[in-house]
This record gives C-alpha cells, structure tokens and sequence, in this order.
C-alpha cells in the first residue's frame, strides 16, 4: 500500500498520528530492531530510518554522535537497507529512508529508488535536497510509488510554501521551529498559524516535527495536524533508560 | 570569460558543479543573501568602497616582489611573488572578510558567526567585527583549538568566542557543520561569513569576487614591473579562494598558465593528503551546501584527511575549479608535506621571506618548475599567508631543537609562578 492510502486507512481509527525515528546501527542493529518493537507494540504509524553520513549538517548534537558511531561501527548502506527489508516484513507501521542527498546521490538516483523500494520503504526525507534539484528523483519515485516527504518550515514564505506544496505527495513535514533537531519548542500559536498556512498549500497529510518531546505535545497539536514527529526524545529516552525507558516513553505519549 | 555569468545555465552551478543544497529553513536566508549580494556586485559604489577599506585598513594594494636571489639560484625562469602575507591579519583571507563585512551591514545583521581550520579565517573575521561592532562567534574544530592556540588567543582578546567543535574529525569540515547549525538557528540577524570559495550559491562566487581584487592589482603590477604578462601563476589550493583571487585576474590571458597546488599531505597512495584534483582519489559528491570534488568514500561518507598545512586540510574544493579542471583551464599539482619543508627552508634563507605553510605548497610547485624554464619567461606566485605568525606550527613543522628548549622554559616558568 502506498503512504498516502496507508495513512489515510490509520486515520480512521485516529486523531493523531506517530512517526518514530531510528538512527541504523546506534547503538546497534539488534539495539534497533528492540526499538521498533517498542514502537510497534505502541501503535507507531510510520518510522524514518537515518542512514548514517559523515556530515549530519541539519541534525543536533544527540543525532550527531549516533550518526558518528554507527559510521565507525561500520554501518553500511547495505545493512540500512537489509535491516529496513526485515523491519518492514515484519511490523505493521511503514517505513521511511532519512538522510543526506550525498547518500543517494553516491549510489544514483535510479538505484536508490529501487533499493528503497525492494526494501519494503514507502518513502524518504532528504533534509539538505531542495526542490529545485529534486525534478529527477522525484519524477523517477513517482513512478516506483514512493513518495519524496517535503519540509515546510517557519521560514518559508506563501509564495515558498505554494512552491514546496506543489510537489509535495502522501506527507508534508512541518518544521515546527528554526534549528536543528533536538531541542525543545515551545508549542504555541505560531505553531498552529505555521499549520493552517502550510495546509492552504498542500492536500497531503501534515506531519509536525522538531521539539514533539511528551504528551503535552501530542494533545496540543491534535485537532490540528495529522500527525506528531518524535525523534531526539525518544533517542534520549533510550540512552538514558534503555528498552523499559522506551516503552513506558511511547505508551504515555500515545495515552 | 566570465564564470560568473549564469544566463545560459544554472544560477550558481559551473557546468555539474555548485548549486545549493541546504535545508529548506535556509532558502529564504539564501535569497536575501543571494538578492543583497547582486545589489552590491552591480552598486559601483560599492566596489570604490571596498578598495578603498582595503586600502585605509590591510594596506592594499600589496606590492609584488622580484625574489632575484632564487631565480638566479634556479636558474630558470624569473619569480615575482604576489604579497598577500602583507595585509593586515597576515593573510588574503581579510579580503573575504571585510567584504562581507560590508555585505553584512547592508543586510542589517548584527552577529557574524565563521568556522577556521587554522586560524587565518577566524582571526580575520575576529577583527571585522571588532572593527565594524559585530557580535562574533568562531566554531573551531577542537584539534585545531589545541594546535592553533596563538590564533584562538587574538580571536578571544579581540572580543570574539571561539567555540570548540568536539564532532567528527574536530577539524575545519566539522566547524563548518556547527556553523551551519548554528545558521539554521539565527539566521534572522545573523550572518555567515564562509572562509573559502566553498559552500551553497552565492558563496563561490562572492568570496571569488571578493579575492579578485589580489589578481586584477597582480595583472597590472606585472605589467608595469615587467612589461609583460606572466608566462604561469601559481596558487595554494585549500577551498579555493586565493587562487581564485589571483587567477581572475588573468582568466582572459590565454597565454598564461595557471597552476593550483594543493595539499600532497604523505604522497599519492597514502590516503594522507587533501589533493582533490591533483590526485585520483576524490570523486563527486554533495556535502557542505554544494556540490563537487570530494574526498570521500563508495557511499559517500568522507575520508580523513591530512596536511602539514590545516589550512588546506579540507575534504572538498571550490566548484568553479572542479569545473576548470574539467575543462583544462587550470592545471592541478600537489606538494608534499616534506617538500613543504624543504621550500620553506630554501624561501626563507634565499630571500627572507617567511610564506604561510599553505603559500609554500605553491612555492614547492613553483620552484619545481622554474629550472624547467627559460630565464626569460616569468613566472608569479600567490604568497597568500604570512609563515612567522604560525611560529608554533612551522616550529614543530621543522622540528626545532631550540623552540622546544624555549618552550619547555616557557611551561616551567607558568608552572613556576602557579605554585
């Protein structure tokens, strides 16, 4: 099933979609698949997992050093995607490839949307490819059925927005603050306003991401966005308090 | 020939190379940039303003010497050397600096950050601010913080913080990654003064056109000195943005050759160098906002690199010679760490000139060829950096008995007075 179809079959059932997040291969594979359990046990909807590169230039420090030690631990694009054919077979919430362009463009265009695809993954988020240097790729995922994630950011102008929305299919990332991954925001108004204007652009569904930390996150965007974003504060949950730490984190999250 | 001119491709690209790649928080930040930086290129005045800053403040233009003593010794072509070494902060990297300076009051930003590998670049954009009252932020790997101390120590007492980049390799590519992090944060009154001819559209070519003021003075002092053009140019090459200053100015000279010379580190085969097109290791990629020449791996992760000069200690080069490469426009060398070595020790005691460990990868090339020429032709090289402001690394450079007894003296005398 293709995402937008997918996501439109869960919101049946719900206010408030999850998209988790995963760096391959920190701490570990086995470490990650432990995760995604976690995750799916919770009810997680989607899962982006970061292939690992050397310059994480749009990420905190926290996803920093996993990108680093998964990369000396020597994590292959290889394993990324052999781990993301075995998590995709196996759990019900689909999958996303996240990473840097360099990744895809090392290998071509072409052969990363066939090895996404053959892996199982509905889809990517590339955080430093524009639009403007997308046309190929996007052309090329369109006709695979995978779907190109587009960010929509508190910068981003209606002229902008209208621009990013025009390409944007299945889900439209939302950058709910300036920054990088990891630190906390401050939901408030600008936040919903941020929303509204990104929706007049785009028909897909809106995902809010950077800062969605705990449930008063959750309650806050719900009502107004599709679905909440979590990925540093998970991450830190599990290096802080391990496979228990994680459970309890996504079971009060999704209460 | 005008590089810079995009009407019949790609706004900021150079054949395959260049363009943007950054996140969409920043596109906004970049078109504000790119609009504020078309302005100022097509604004006369601003131009007059700037020579005339360069002029009141670094001591522009800087002359050109005759080195005659190592000519003779060579015996082969003449050696004019350009004299970048005298602008005030030691460098060509001023030039960039305080353009942007420039830029930035025109964009009404208050805070400046950088990233610097050695130093140069961070001391520079240190006393722009100091100078036109920007707050000022220095993202330094934190190897180079350990090994560059007297630079952090001007960049600190000219009211500047230097923040220690404990990421990756701690070294020039991860200072970049802070500074970008940091962009992505404070964009709304903050600017990014990029050191080298690196980096997402516009930054290639405002930093070029910055430095073109080193090659346009270059081409006329040749002219009147010798009477003619130079027969080859010969330029460092770390990100780019010396030899591009010095290299536009002879860019429609089809006559002159011009040479980069970029970091050999250990030799070829090592995996020890920073030599992007001299050697056959790098390949295309994108990183850093940009695309071009990378010293990288299968899947795009990049490798270590490594040279006695850490200004030229840097995975990527500018993409406009990514382009000129291709097209054989500029022909690329590489000077070993050891050659370095040696060309510094000949430079020094033949004509009392001190260049920068980076400068001296072009004198190494330049040196190399000079005998292979004849006495009438003429060669220029760019002595982009000053050597005797980095006394601490040329001194471990040429390992120096004496400089390490000073030292230790040094440490037992803090020690001393500690107790």
């Amino acid at each position: 099933m293709g995402l937008q179809s997918f996501l439109a079959e869960r919101k049946k059932d719900k206010d408030l979609l999850v998209m988790a997040h995963v760096v391959c291969g920190y701490p570990s594979f086995e470490a990650n698949m432990q995760e995604l359990e976690i995750m799916a046990e919770a009810g997680v909807d989607l899962v982006e997992l970061q292939f690992p590169f050397s310059e994480p230039s749009a990420d905190g420090p926290l996803f920093v050093n996993a990108n680093e030690q998964s990369l000396k631990a020597g994590t292959t694009v290889e394993d990324c995607f052999e781990f993301m054919k075995q998590a995709s077979e196996r759990f019900p919430f689909q999958l996303l490839m996240m990473g840097y362009y360099n990744t895809v463009f090392k290998m071509g265009e072409e052969t990363f949307v066939k090895r996404l695809k053959a892996a199982g993954g509905v889809g990517y988020i590339l955080p430093d490819l524009p639009v403007e240097e997308s046309a190929n790729l996007h052309r090329l995922s369109e006709e695979a059925g995978i779907e190109p994630i587009i960010l929509m950011t508190p910068t981003s102008s209606d002229k902008r927005l209208a621009q990013l929305g025009a390409v944007s299919r299945g889900l439209v990332y939302v950058v709910a603050r300036k920054g990088v991954t990891g630190s906390k925001t401050n939901m408030g108004d600008d936040v919903l306003a941020l929303i509204e204007r990104c929706r007049q652009h785009t028909d897909a569904q809106i995902g809010v991401g950077f800062g969605i930390s705990g449930k008063e996150d959750m309650d806050f965007l719900r009502g107004s966005a599709d679905m909440a974003i979590v990925g540093t504060a998970a991450l830190k949950t599990w290096e802080q308090s391990g496979a228990d730490g994680l459970r309890k984190f996504f079971a009060e999250l999704m209460a | 020939m005008d590089i810079f001119d995009f009407s019949d491709g790609r706004e900021g690209y150079y054949g395959e190379y260049g363009g943007v790649f950054l996140p969409e928080i920043l596109h906004a930040t970049i078109e504000e940039l790119l609009v504020c930086f078309r302005e100022c290129k097509s604004d006369p005045k601003f131009w007059q303003d700037y020579v005339a800053l360069m002029q009141s403040y670094s001591g522009r233009p800087t002359p050109v010497t005759h080195l005659e003593n190592l000519s003779r010794k060579l015996g082969g072509a003449q050696i004019y050397v350009k004299r970048e070494d005298l602008n005030h902060t030691g460098s060509h990297k001023v030039n960039n600096v305080m353009g942007q300076g420039l830029l930035c009051q025109r964009l009404g930003k208050s805070k400046v950050i950088a990233e610097t590998g050695a130093g140069q670049h961070g001391f520079a954009t240190a006393t722009m601010a100091a100078r036109f009252g920007f707050d000022c932020k220095i993202y330094m790997g934190a190897v180079d913080v350990a090994r560059q101390r007297p630079n952090v120590f001007w960049m600190e007492n000219l009211g500047a913080e230097v923040i220690a980049v404990q990421d990756g390799q701690k070294t020039l590519k991860d200072a970049i990654n802070e500074a970008m992090r940091d962009w992505v944060t404070n964009m709304a009154d903050t600017h990014y003064i990029l050191g080298t001819a690196c980096g997402p559209h516009p930054f290639p070519e405002m930093v070029s056109w910055f430095q073109s003021i080193i090659g346009f003075e270059a081409r006329e002092q040749m002219l009147a000195q010798t009477g003619r053009l130079p027969d080859r140019v010969y330029a460092c090459v770390g990100g780019g943005s010396n030899a591009m200053g010095i290299f536009q100015g002879f860019f429609d000279d089809d006559n002159v050759e011009l040479i980069g010379s970029e970091a050999g580190g250990e030799g070829v085969g090592t995996y020890m160098h920073a030599a992007r097109l001299a050697y056959d290791d790098a390949t295309v990629g994108v990183a850093q906002g940009f695309k071009t020449y990378f010293l990288q791996n299968d899947e795009g992760n990049m490798n270590e690199t490594h040279s006695v000069a850490a200004g030229l200690d840097y995975i990527g080069v500018n993409p406009i010679f990514s382009h000129l490469h291709d097209k054989g426009k500029v022909r690329f060398e590489a000077a070993t760490d050891i050659e370095v070595k040696e060309a510094l020790r000949l430079t020094m005691r033949t004509e009392g000139l001190i260049p920068a460990l980076e400068s001296t990868h072009a004198f190494v090339t330049a040196i190399k060829e000079a005998p292979t020429m004849g006495k009438d032709e003429i060669i220029l090289i760019n002595q982009s950096g000053r050597g005797d402001k980095d006394i601490f690394t040329i001194a471990d450079a040429l390992d120096d008995a004496k400089w390490k007894t000073f030292i230790e003296g040094k440490a037992d005398q803090y020690r001393g007075e500690k107790n």
